[in-house]
């Protein structure tokens, strides 16, 4: 399993900075050179850091006059060859909803962040959710699948929205970085020797001369090749369901092929896009699982009860969807009880509840006031305080 | 790419037409094709832009690069393609539906003058759904959802968008002589150019309101809509506009990277938590910031967490600080073990936390705002005693973190000081106010 929380770098590269200050990084570093956005607490400095910083890059940034306008000019840059980013909340998403199945259907790579603030509907424009997790996953029509990454840390902001990039080229998929108002909005100390320069993944294009089909795979789990316009092909793009070369159909064997297609490329892939952390004490009977800024709580509340002789283990989870189930599943194995720790009301937990055995005791500590879930609640729940 | 000379842009094998008979979009389609040929525009760099309805077919009878997405969003495709690529021609093929969803785009894209060019299927319903109202049908007209008499009054597409920045705009029947000029200049132009072609729908529209080219004619007679380029006008093309503007920035933007380098040590031993309440507009989260940066340059860990309310010139400004000698894993609130209160709306604002206290936290406080009921060992500041910074109350926050350093140590005041110069704009007045704040703490 990738272990990607590093802590104890040098002194000499601490910086004081949030999440959204790490992901603008993460992305610039990233060749990110799209961006259009909306305004949204909690959002609003990425937007904010773009519009400066992108044309320093000979990027484009933009303000949208809305989120599907936003979201609806990424995906036509992206097929005009740039590397987008977008960046919005809860109420944004909702709008994306519809581009979001168009950006699956065309096979578009796209990083989506979602700075999750409290809902539902305006909800607490600055209070920190986990409240989008299903949502994320299941927020267009027809079901398809999606990457969401989520990071518990500033440095993971940068190092996991720089994944985010290398998973939506490799997979023509949109890539959601499920963070958080908290995340993105405290400043903290940061090591920047912790920020890992994920190797930048060209974008997968055909080579000039060949007779190309946009959507020609060999087999479904392929990534079909890329064209870009004003490239050396030309290129069909469709949001309605298609053959292989881009063309509406209702022939059911092209449509059943696409479809299934669109599931296999990820569902075929999950042990390369896994990524999760465990830390796990011999004797334990307690795991405790997290994701997102929930887990520098149970990284916390873990150390204090072991510090007391109590013995705990925890699994941080990176790559929310597809869910790792096999590797869930590996950790699960053994404990009497497992604790899902997160801001909404359960949503990941029925996932953890689904892959844990029957004499396996599995509960949930949720909060919904706004409130982070402390170290000592976490604590209290597992009777170790 | 081609040299050769293109003698259609139809793509054969695709063809013939859908559309149903005396519909007006084929013509319009061939006459597309007539201006493209005419122009020879590279088809690898032409990409023609859809989105739902029955003009929506339209792309796949065409060998050029093309973009069929959702109701009413092909502007702001064509904008993100020709804003990251703007060598491109990129046409929108629109309907009157597209226009009634996409209204905002439209408008949007107008105001830009980004390089698209729109060409207007209208044919004054939703013809693919079953014969609608759209946003241009006439008031009266009988469509599948206004049985009784349409009462809206239509959009008129043109007038909205040539008075709302738009380049090129024209307005035509499908059955005019000029058609295919207009169609030229419309994709000649170089900005955001519109033609609305106004047409028959003789599925639904045309045969429910007795429609035909006259009475067509006459619609648009009574409705005071003129034909013809209607407006027309020379201003910067968005997407070059866009680079323009940003290389004459950019030496000016460009910055390095700072890192804070550890310079001073800190002999504290443990987190410490505090909270700071001020009011708005009195660099509460600036005085902070640098109180936080200080502790970097100290070798220590810190978070800070800013809330206001969502109207940010009024009412409190209070921010959670924690500094540690170890990384800080939980952000959220904690009971502090300080408070610091500068102003009455902070104070009205951390009221509970200061009940929270212990008789090992301290309070330090203005002391115009005493007495403060609470167990806390409290510390009081008073400003008159900063001279002729005692007025400055944008000054108070670094003066009354500096007097704490000095009374605490939790790291060196030297440290906090090279963290206000580091803040340009107000670094000679803060570290002025920084040497006149000592003894401005009285402890009772």
């Amino acid at each position: 399993m990738e272990q990607i929380l590093k802590v104890n770098g040098s002194k000499a590269n601490r910086e004081f900075i949030n999440g959204a200050d790490a992901i603008v990084r993460g992305a610039i570093h990233a060749e990110c050179d799209f961006f259009a956005g909306y305004p949204i607490t909690p959002a609003t400095p990425i937007l904010l850091q773009m519009v400066n910083e992108l044309p320093k890059v000979g990027g484009v940034a933009i303000q949208a006059e809305d989120e599907i306008a936003a979201i609806g000019m990424c995906i036509g840059a992206a097929m005009a060859g740039s590397r987008v980013l977008t960046a919005t909340s809860g109420p944004g998403i909702s709008l994306y909803s519809e581009n979001i199945g168009m950006a699956i259907m065309g096979e578009v790579p796209i990083v989506i962040v979602d700075c999750q603030r409290m809902g539902p509907a305006t909800g607490g424009a600055t209070t920190t959710s986990q409240g989008d997790i299903q949502f994320l996953r299941w927020g267009t029509s027809g079901g398809y699948p999606v990457i969401v990454l989520s990071p518990t840390n500033v440095v993971e902001c940068y190092n996991l929205t720089r994944k985010a990039f290398d998973l939506s080229e490799r997979f023509r998929v949109p890539v959601f970085l499920a963070t958080d108002k908290e995340t993105v909005s405290t400043n903290v100390t940061v090591n920047t020797a912790d920020f890992e320069a994920v190797p930048v993944r060209e974008r997968n294009l055909a080579a000039e001369g060949i007779d190309f089909i946009p959507y020609r795979v060999g087999q479904a789990s392929d990534v079909p090749d890329m064209a870009v316009y004003g490239g050396a092909h030309i290129l069909r793009f469709t949001t309605s369901s298609h053959n292989e070369k881009g063309y509406l159909t209702k022939n059911r064997d092209d449509v059943g092929r696409l479809n299934e297609h669109l599931t296999e490329k990820i569902s075929a892939h999950i042990d390369e896009i896994a990524m999760l952390n465990t830390d796990l004490q011999s004797g334990a009977d307690t795991l405790i699982i997290s994701y997102g800024v929930t887990a520098r709580s149970v990284t916390e509340a873990v150390r204090l009860a072991r510090l007391e002789g109590k013995k705990v283990s925890a699994l941080t989870i990176y790559s929310l969807w597809p869910i790792p189930e096999r590797q869930i599943r590996e950790v699960l194995d053994g404990y009497k009880r497992v604790l899902v720790v997160e801001l909404n009301h359960g949503q990941y937990l029925r996932e953890i509840e689904r892959l844990a055995k029957n004499d396996q005791e599995v509960i949930g500590l949720s909060r919904v006031d706004g409130g982070l879930i402390s170290p000592s609640e976490i604590l209290e729940k597992v009777g170790m305080r | 790419m081609s040299a050769e000379i293109l003698n259609s842009y139809l793509n054969e094998t695709t063809l013939p037409y859908p559309f149903c008979p005396g519909c007006g979009h084929s013509m319009v389609l061939n006459q597309l094709d007539a201006v493209l040929v005419d122009l020879q525009i590279d088809p690898h760099k032409l990409v023609i832009v859809t989105d739902i309805g029955c003009v929506g077919l339209s792309d796949k009878f065409f060998d050029t690069n093309a973009f069929h997405g959702l109701h009413g969003r092909s502007m702001t495709y064509a904008t993100g393609i020709k804003l990251a690529n703007p060598e491109l021609k990129v046409i929108v093929l629109i309907g009157d539906g597209g226009c009634t969803i996409g209204g905002n785009h439209l408008i949007s894209a107008a105001r830009r003058n980004i390089g698209i060019s729109v060409l207007v299927f209208n044919n004054l319903n939703f013809g693919m759904t079953g014969g609608e109202h759209s946003v241009t049908t006439p008031t009266g007209a009988i469509t599948a959802t206004t049985n009784y008499g349409h009462i809206e009054r239509p959009l008129d597409i043109c007038g909205t968008i040539s008075v709302n920045g738009a380049g090129y705009v024209a307005r035509s029947t499908v059955f005019e002589k000029n058609l295919p000029e207009l169609i030229t200049e419309a994709i000649a132009y170089d900005g955001f150019s519109l033609l609305d072609i106004w047409e028959l729908c003789t599925a639904y529209y045309a045969p429910k309101n007795q429609l035909n080219k006259k009475s067509l004619e006459r619609t648009l007679a009574s409705l005071n809509f003129s034909t013809g380029v209607l407006h027309q006008e020379i201003r910067p093309e968005y997407s070059h506009a866009y680079r323009t503007v940003v290389t004459e920035q950019e030496e000016e933007a460009l910055e390095p990277e700072k890192t804070s380098q550890e310079q001073f040590g800190s002999n504290l031993s443990k987190e410490v938590d505090f909270i700071i309440a001020g009011e708005a507009g009195k660099k509460i989260v600036s005085g902070a910031a640098a109180f936080s940066q200080g502790a970097l340059k100290s070798g220590l860990w810190a978070t800070q967490r800013n809330d206001h309310p969502v109207t940010v010139q009024s009412g409190y400004s209070v921010t959670e600080l924690k500094l540690s000698p170890e990384e800080i894993l939980f952000t959220g609130t904690t009971r502090p073990d300080v408070i610091i209160v500068l102003f009455d709306e902070g104070l009205k604002k951390v009221s509970p936390q200061i009940n929270e206290l212990c008789e090992d936290d301290t309070l330090y406080i203005n002391s115009d705002l005493l007495p403060v009921e609470t167990r806390a060992k409290v510390i009081s500041l008073d400003f008159t005693k900063a001279g002729k910074w005692s007025g400055k109350k944008r000054l108070w926050c670094v003066m009354a973190l500096a007097e704490l350093l000095r009374n605490t140590n939790y790291y060196p005041l030297e440290a906090f000081q090279a963290a206000v110069s580091e803040q340009k704009r107000f670094a000679e007045d803060n570290l002025t106010a920084i040497e006149a704040s000592e003894g401005l703490i009285s402890f009772s």
